[in-house]
């Protein structure tokens, strides 16, 4: 789908308190950008577990936040997680519902695929892992 | 009353009534599980309530906290509902797969005090 970029903010991801903070951030894109309250759970919840994986397991990183827009004229916005930490050897299980390394569900990254409409993840054992999470509104906006 | 960060512990009669207010961060999360827990020995709790209809997001890291909480009354001896869920934090949670499975819920406090059974149509204590 093609798209255009309006904004973009970028937030470190180093502390705890950051997972509060990022997704804040998000709700209130969402909400400025017109999605409804099911997408903006959808999308704060995807960017809660997003953020807290790039700083549990990931040691850190930054979130990039992004409002783009289809063709179609509807809204998106664009999650973007990146981290220098040791990477993911196995995406196929990490994406497997229950998988976990850590004390959690392990729903964190399966889980948040299923909350919005595009997702991707690169990852390279030693280098870090690059997480693309993008949820399309419903409805076109006026702008 | 206690207050743990966002989060009021209040007692009527027996039954503990803990409503979880705005942002719920990982480490409050953790330190309202001790509370709560702490408070239901301290006051010989046979009920609690965990309301939950101020809180916007539950992730699966808060559900967890939730529902382990549950079962930890649960082996003390103390039951626990879940109230006041928004429905689309259930679409969340439930889209995510996650069922919150090992603890009761219920709408409200109302429905969630009925579940109890805490109080008998006379208003006294069981």
């Amino acid at each position: 789908m093609a798209e255009r970029a309006h904004g973009r903010h970028t937030l470190p991801i180093a502390v705890e308190d950051d997972v509060v903070i990022v997704r804040r951030k998000v709700r209130q894109l969402a909400e400025r950008m017109g999605f409804d309250l099911f997408s903006i759970a959808a999308l704060t919840t995807a960017a809660s577990e997003l953020t807290r994986n790039t700083w549990q397991h990931g040691l850190g990183g930054t979130a990039t936040l992004e409002e783009v827009s289809a063709d179609d004229g509807r809204p998106g916005l664009r999650m973007t997680f990146e981290d220098h930490g040791p990477g993911i050897g196995d995406l196929e299980q990490a994406l497997e519902s229950g998988f976990s390394t850590r004390r959690s569900l392990g729903l964190g990254l399966s889980g948040s695929q299923r909350l919005v409409d595009h997702f991707r993840i690169e990852s390279t054992p030693g280098e870090g892992t690059r997480v693309v999470a993008t949820k399309w509104a419903r409805y076109p906006t006026g702008r | 009353m206690i207050r743990p960060g966002p989060v009021a512990i209040l007692r009527i009669r027996r039954t503990l009534l803990a409503a979880i207010q705005g942002e719920l961060s990982d480490h409050v999360a953790e330190r309202f599980q001790q509370d709560l827990l702490r408070t239901i020995e301290r006051v010989d709790a046979t009920g609690v309530l965990l309301d939950i209809s101020s809180l916007e997001i539950v992730d699966t890291y808060v559900a967890r906290v939730l529902a382990d909480t549950g079962q930890m009354a649960r082996l003390m001896g103390t039951r626990t509902v879940l109230v006041g869920m928004r429905p689309e934090i259930a679409a969340t949670l439930v889209t995510m797969g996650y069922l919150l499975e090992g603890v009761e819920t219920a709408l409200d406090v109302d429905a969630g005090l009925e579940v109890l059974g805490t109080f008998d149509e006379a208003g006294g204590r069981r």
